[in-house]
């Protein structure tokens, strides 16, 4: 009956989300007063899930799951939820864990709420608060099914710490036959996605082109950032399309987002609202994004950015 | 290739977010209503298969008829036929459910649908679909290329992207990259006239049971005034960035 939470790694080391998850599988198991079981595939070191209130690990090692298969790991996940009679299930929002909980949720017959970010109101009708309207608006929502499945959304909950003891016992779950093959994975290495990122340095139009992004990377290097940009700036392959944010690109949810030369339309904004603090700079004082941010400085990029670069360095060298 | 595309009628992304009935239902007084963007990327990208290599292609929609003028427009795009379930959209599953009846009954060999609607942002019916149908998926698709019955697809990862070859049937989430945004198509007047005669064929739902409700909306708190920082101080940002927001 314990709640089962899925934490993701990549090459045999948590993902942050993963600690994010567990810390909100505790919550949930507190409040309906049980234990908290994770399953985990081919993570190396599993003890630091006690650090966040897990009690009992799963461990699926097996070098044919290297490769990420939605699949394969959605089946892997439900022998786990059945073996622990598991009535609740958590995953993250990465993008593998999107990929698999539908088949899951399919697989347990289970009701899934997506972009969740709080825990339970209660559990019995069990109610969680998620996004809508791409962060316009929350939706609280019933799960009513039996087995109940829950995607937490990156960096709402954020990180609990707790003492558990990790219990790590290994798990032998079947395979089944893999159907979509991986060829080739292409990922930047070395540098800070927009998914994991703390901090977003994110450019728009009124950079003039693509030439003036040299201070937009040194800012996002200052500050260990990843770099992102409007939609038109990537339509016009100032930038590639896996840096447009917003709407109908890439959501952001950092905790902090710098937005320089971008107007704030409406559906730039929906995306990167679930950020927690942000700042615009921008000449236009009456920049819709003004009306979103948090801070703001009225004032020219090209004259702004390279101070800000200076008294961010000047800032870090004091700390 | 029979392929289906998944059509969402969503809000268009300019809409004011209201709610009515004590918060209870989304108002749609004075809302516009569009193809969820990502379907018309995948929409856009089934012309292609169409035009270039052979395919039908039919769109359908769960939902009433308030959602026809929306299929109407996939028509007009060039879809062959539009098909709606006659029920109320309730939970992304029930959505799943009706659609995997449609797969069914037309033995489609590719189901295209978006990553996501921008309404209720759920993520969750292709997936679902496919596993419905035991069809093969691909999520957060950003290239599709079909052979025979041979499939290779990219998708988007965080930080990346994967390719990936698979066989139909199979379902796709679709999002931008699966065709540009020069690429999409606004429907001409021939394509508006074609489409009037093109049938809209009204099924009537499956037994099929959400396993969620939505119980009330909730709009954010109202945001605080943005603190300016003169753009001759900007050393003042980065102490309130360090101080007062605590993020640096
Ligand atoms: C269906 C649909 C979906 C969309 N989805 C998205 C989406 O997901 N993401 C997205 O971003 N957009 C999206 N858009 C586009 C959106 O409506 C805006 O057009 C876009 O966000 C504007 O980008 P921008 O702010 O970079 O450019 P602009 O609106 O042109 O703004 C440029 C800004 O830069 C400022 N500026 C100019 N020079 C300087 C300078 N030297 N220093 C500082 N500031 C300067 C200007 O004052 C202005 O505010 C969508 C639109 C539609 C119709």
């Amino acid at each position: 009956m314990s709640v089962l939470v899925y934490t993701e790694s990549e090459q045999g080391k948590f993902k942050k989300v993963a600690f994010e998850v567990a810390s909100y599988a505790k919550a949930v198991a507190d409040q309906m007063g049980t234990t908290v079981t994770a399953v985990t595939i081919n993570a190396d070191d599993t003890s630091a899930l006690g650090n966040y209130g897990v009690d009992k690990v799963l461990k699926v090692n097996d070098a044919s799951l290297d490769k990420f298969n939605a699949n394969a790991y959605a089946s892997i996940i439900k022998q786990a939820t059945e073996k622990e009679d598991a009535k609740v299930v958590i995953v993250s929002s990465s993008a593998d864990s999107k990929y698999l909980a539908p088949l899951l949720a399919v697989d347990l017959n289970a009701g899934f709420a997506s972009n969740v970010v709080e825990a339970p109101s209660s559990t019995s009708p069990f109610t969680v608060k998620r996004t809508a309207f791409t962060n316009k608006a929350f939706n609280m929502t019933t799960i009513n099914s039996d087995v109940k499945l829950v995607a937490v959304s990156k960096n709402a909950f954020g990180l609990k710490e707790n003492t558990a003891s990790a219990a790590a016992e290994d798990f032998s779950a079947s395979i089944p036959e893999i159907k979509v093959q991986v060829d080739a994975v292409d990922k930047v290495t070395g540098q800070v996605t927009i998914a994991d990122a703390e901090v977003v340095v994110s450019g728009g139009r009124g950079l003039k082109g693509p030439e003036n992004w040299g201070m937009i990377e040194e800012l996002a290097d200052v500050l260990g950032a990843a770099t992102a940009c409007s939609k038109p700036v990537s339509d016009l392959g100032w930038r590639p399309h896996s840096e447009h944010v917003g709407q109908t690109g890439k959501p952001v949810a950092s905790n902090l987002y710098i937005a320089v030369g971008i107007s704030g339309a409406i559906q730039h904004l929906a995306g990167i609202n679930a950020s927690k603090v942000k700042v615009v700079i921008n000449t236009d004082p009456e920049a819709p994004f003004f009306k979103a941010a948090d801070y703001g400085i009225v004032g020219d990029a090209f004259e702004v950015v390279p101070k800000l670069i200076e008294k961010l360095k000047e800032f870090k060298a004091q700390q | 290739m029979k392929i289906l595309v998944c059509i969402s009628h969503v809000p268009d992304t300019t809409s004011k977010i209201n709610f009515t009935d004590g918060d209870t239902k989304f108002d749609t007084n004075g809302v516009q209503f569009v193809i969820n963007p990502n379907d018309e990327f995948g929409l856009t990208r089934a012309m292609w298969f169409k035009e270039k290599q052979g395919a039908s292609v039919d769109v359908v929609n769960v939902g009433g008829p308030e959602t026809e003028p929306t299929l109407r427009k996939a028509l007009a795009i060039g879809a062959d036929t539009a098909i709606r379930v006659n029920t109320e959209a309730t939970d992304g599953f029930a959505v799943a459910k009706q659609l995997a009846n449609v797969v069914k009954n037309g033995g489609y060999d590719l189901v295209i649908a978006g990553r996501e609607s921008i309404d209720y942002n759920g993520g969750m019916v292709p997936g679902m679909l496919a596993g419905l149908t035991s069809a093969n998926f691909v999520n957060n698709c950003i290239s599709l290329e079909v052979d025979g019955t041979s499939a290779k697809a990219v998708r988007e990862i965080d930080g990346g992207k994967e390719t990936v070859s698979t066989t139909l049937p199979l379902v796709i989430g679709g999002q931008k990259g699966l065709v540009e945004e020069s690429d999409l198509r606004i429907p001409n007047m021939r394509g508006i006239m074609m489409a009037r005669k093109k049938p809209l064929n009204v099924v009537e739902p499956v037994d099929a049971s959400a396993e969620t409700a939505s119980v009330k909306f909730e709009k954010p708190a109202p945001k605080g005034a943005v603190t300016l920082v003169d753009a001759d101080n900007v050393g003042e940002l980065v102490n309130l960035l360090h101080n007062e927001a605590k993020v640096i």
